[in-house]
């Protein structure tokens, strides 16, 4: 019998081209009103979206629209630092700053076929038009949710909580055998 | 699909949002001071309209807020989507 066990805890990424893990990361959420949004811009010299559904980048370091009120904020592992410094610049305005780091993890789905692998799972307009560069969003791929953020025109970065993760995969692993 | 506008997002797919119930129920100021009968309808009491209908809608799997759609429950339209907090729009039928 097949080892279930080994499927759910490996997934089916480095075999394939167009799907391959991101390296761990820091992760916060952000959330608070426009001030704390400001302060918060200020404070890590990167571009916090108050436009819905976009990424602002400085570096490695990025921080993703979430809600009106609320940012995934990315930074390089080793950069913990961050929300000490975030959390002083913010000392005093009501706000909730929490670690996330290792409740997701970054997938990169990329190549001609990445559209239509995550197509196959994603309710989402995907076209350049309707979803350019530098859009993102949470939304669902198949049954799991996700967050979904296009780095570049056939490269898109995929926030899975970590339990779903062998999920998404072997999703996408399934859609590219019909696929590709 | 169906495609609702939510105000925060703009176009998206259904399976994105939940539905939350009926729109505009204000809770009693003064809970202690309501009678029964009408604490019991306004916990329990929904109007089941056929026709325009004010309704909440979460974008749990987007932004995750809550907002409110006018909806025809015949035809299943969205007539208008508005934030919470604003007046319900104009837009068509009877209550």
């Amino acid at each position: 019998m097949a080892d279930l066990a080994h499927a759910r805890t490996a997934p089916l990424v480095d075999e394939n081209r167009w799907l391959r893990m991101l390296p761990d990361v820091c992760r916060w959420v952000l959330r608070g009103d426009e001030p704390v949004r400001a302060a918060a811009e200020a404070a890590l010299g990167l571009p916090v979206p108050a436009e819905a559904c976009r990424a602002g980048t400085s570096g490695e370091r990025a921080a993703l629209w979430l809600g009106p009120d609320e940012w995934l904020l990315i930074a390089p592992e080793g950069q913990e630092g961050l929300a000490d410094r975030l959390a002083r610049a913010l000392e005093g305005r009501p706000h909730s700053l929490v670690d996330v780091s290792h409740r997701q993890v970054g997938l990169l789905v990329h190549g001609d076929v990445a559209t239509t692998l995550l197509a196959s799972g994603c309710p989402l307009d995907l076209s350049d038009r309707a979803f350019p560069v530098g859009m993102c969003t949470r939304t669902v791929l198949a049954k799991a949710e996700v967050v979904l953020w296009r780095t570049g025109v056939d490269e898109f970065r995929l926030e899975v909580w970590r339990s779903f993760a062998p999920y998404v995969t072997q999703f996408l692993a399934e859609s590219a055998r019909g696929t590709i | 699909m169906l495609l609702i506008n939510c105000p925060y997002c703009g176009e998206r797919p259904e399976p994105e949002f939940v539905y939350g119930g009926q729109a505009h129920i204000a809770r009693p100021a003064q809970p202690a001071g309501v009678e029964a009968q009408d604490w019991a309808d306004y916990l329990y009491r929904r109007d089941n309209v056929r026709g325009v209908h004010a309704e909440r809608w979460r974008h749990t799997r987007g932004c995750g807020r809550f907002f409110n759609a006018l909806r025809d429950t015949t035809t299943d339209h969205f007539l208008a989507t508005y934030k919470v907090g604003e007046p319900r729009p104009a837009a068509g039928g009877t209550r």
